[in-house]
């Protein structure tokens, strides 16, 4: 029985407190993350944005959760029911999936396996399933065509996001996101006789990928310029337009899940992970976890500027975008980064 | 052990009960869904084996890639699969012949496993111990290292069939207007702008 308990309940136990943790601070910085996106746009547009709800209205989102709990869900009589229900669920459940893998500082991860990037990637493929069967059993036209959009869409920028990951793979040599940090605290800065700072993290030695990457990001995760799956302007708003109060609001989390996943991503493949900017003993005495969010939410800032600036792709040119311009990039990337890993031996 | 038994059976019953609901599903769209729980829970068995970089191709090439596709072509063409249905117990035998061959040739390959262990260690690449090597690596050893000239001839296969899927489908239509992107990027106002001088009462 004991040694029952030391293989099995404790362990669990503890994966279990953990992943609630992780999925509690999530959560709440899911609800910031939102409120500064509405922030950020409206600065652009020289608006307060939300200030009502508590002190410059911090407490705004949980305001709309609230709104969104206490409101009747209204399912549509064509819709087929189960898998309408279903949707919202798959989308946010694989939006969530995804943070086991991620390390937030040395050490800090649920579950460090070998393929990490591989896991991550293979997840955030599938969040199209959310969207696609979402569109199809609402049983009305503008959700069909926001689901089709979109399926073509990330399906498209899953090929450009997977050959940059390929790249940084090759600099790397490991799939597990630890070890592509740590990497990152000795690249091309000190290979040039630096000392180490944030010279040697990816997004320099890789600088195109990393712009590829930012935009293809963008993307798969339908944010705007690219969020064509619910272009107002045509398709009211797209594959969601059939939700209401609790389902609409998982769309909306697994969607700023994805987001958020998707800045982590670009931390830990580009920008050094949780390794302080410049190798001091007062910046390495900050905690790990304090770089990681740091360097996120400039991430995120990024996104929200050009959610605030940037207008609309038209379809075709999107599609052109991805298939023409970053697929023939990437692939080209990464014979030239294997090539050069090769005579120069980094590897 | 026990945990590893328990999960093994779990992946397998759902496995095997949405396998049967793929082909017993009224709704081909339904059947689709199923069919992507069913290779979820492969993916699942193929962790438990330790094959981890097999699970997540499968999930990224079969669930995230293709699977999409299947979706697509089924929610977007109008197949009346009812009549279809009716006319399945045609098609039963020939079925039932692909089944059994299927059935076969698996009995074969892993009974002979079975009967004589040591048989996998003359296989022309011995697999290295989970131990020594992660198995991301050892397939990359296998496909690019020892039979690099194989994976390029498949690669040069799957080039000429895509050449000729595009051949066949690609129509190029003179009649329509198309955005050469590098000309707009390319005009500067002496190219865009035209200035004319009116005089007043003349027009243009």
């Amino acid at each position: 029985m004991d040694a029952f308990l030391s293989t099995y309940v404790w362990p669990g136990l503890i994966m279990v407190g953990q992943s609630l943790l992780l999925l509690v601070a999530l959560l709440i910085f899911i609800a910031y993350v939102l409120l500064a996106d509405r922030k950020i746009w409206a600065a652009v547009q020289m608006r307060r944005g939300p200030n009502v709800v508590g002190p410059w209205g911090l407490f705004q989102s949980f305001a709309d959760l609230l709104k969104f709990v206490f409101k009747e869900p209204v399912i549509p009589a064509g819709a087929n029911k189960g898998v309408f229900l279903l949707a919202p669920l798959v989308a946010v459940t694989l939006a969530l999936a995804t943070w086991a893998v991620v390390p937030l500082a040395d050490g800090w991860v649920i579950a460090n396996i070998n393929v990490g990037i591989l896991y991550i990637f293979a997840i955030s493929s599938l969040e199209v399933y959310g969207i696609i069967m979402g569109g199809w059993a609402s049983n009305s036209k503008y959700p069909f065509l926001g689901a089709l959009r979109s399926a073509a869409q990330m399906v498209s920028y899953e090929v450009s996001i997977g050959f940059v990951i390929v790249t940084v793979l090759l600099t790397v040599g490991s799939l597990n996101l630890t070890d592509i940090v740590m990497a990152q605290s000795d690249g091309l800065g000190t290979r040039l006789g630096l000392p180490n700072t944030f010279l040697d993290w990816n997004w320099l030695a890789l600088f195109p990928m990393f712009i590829v990457f930012f935009i293809s990001a963008l993307a798969e995760t339908n944010r705007p310029p690219f969020d064509l799956p619910e272009a107002e302007s045509e398709l009211v708003a797209g594959f969601m337009v059939e939700y209401g109060s609790t389902p609409y609001m998982m769309f909306m989390l697994g969607e700023y899940a994805a987001i958020c996943l998707m800045c982590a991503l670009t931390t830990i493949l580009f920008l050094g992970g949780w390794l302080p900017p410049v190798d001091v003993w007062f910046l390495n005495w900050i905690p790990g976890i304090f770089w990681f969010v740091l360097k996120a939410s400039m991430v995120f800032f990024m996104f929200g500027m050009v959610k605030a600036f940037v207008p609309r792709y038209r379809y075709d040119q999107l599609m052109r975008l991805g298939w023409k311009v970053f697929l023939p990039i990437s692939l080209f990337m990464v014979v030239v980064v294997a090539f050069v890993l090769k005579l120069t031996g980094w590897a | 052990m026990g945990l590893q038994a328990l999960f093994f059976y779990i992946f397998a019953f759902i496995a095997i009960a949405s396998a049967f609901m793929v082909i017993s599903a009224r709704n081909p769209v339904h059947s689709v869904l199923f069919l992507i729980l069913t290779f979820f829970n492969a993916a699942g068995l193929f962790l438990l084996t330790g094959a981890e970089f097999l699970a997540m191709i499968l999930l990224v090439v079969y669930v995230g890639a293709v699977a999409v596709l299947f979706l697509f072509v089924v929610m977007m063409l109008d197949v009346d699969f009812a009549a279809l249905r009716t006319k399945a117990l045609e098609y039963a035998p020939v079925g039932a012949l692909i089944g059994i061959i299927l059935a076969a040739e698996l009995i074969v390959v892993i009974g002979g496993s079975v009967i004589s262990p040591e048989l996998a260690q003359n296989t022309a690449m011995p697999i290295p111990a989970v131990s020594e090597r992660t198995n991301t690596a050892a397939l990359g050893d296998v496909l690019y290292t020892h039979y690099v000239f194989y994976f390029q001839l498949a690669g040069l296969v799957l080039l000429v069939a895509m050449i000729g899927a595009i051949v066949l489908t690609l129509k190029h239509r003179v009649d329509i207007k198309r955005q050469n992107i590098a000309a707009q990027v390319a005009r500067t106002p002496a190219t865009g702008v035209e200035v004319v001088k009116v005089k007043p009462g003349q027009g243009i």
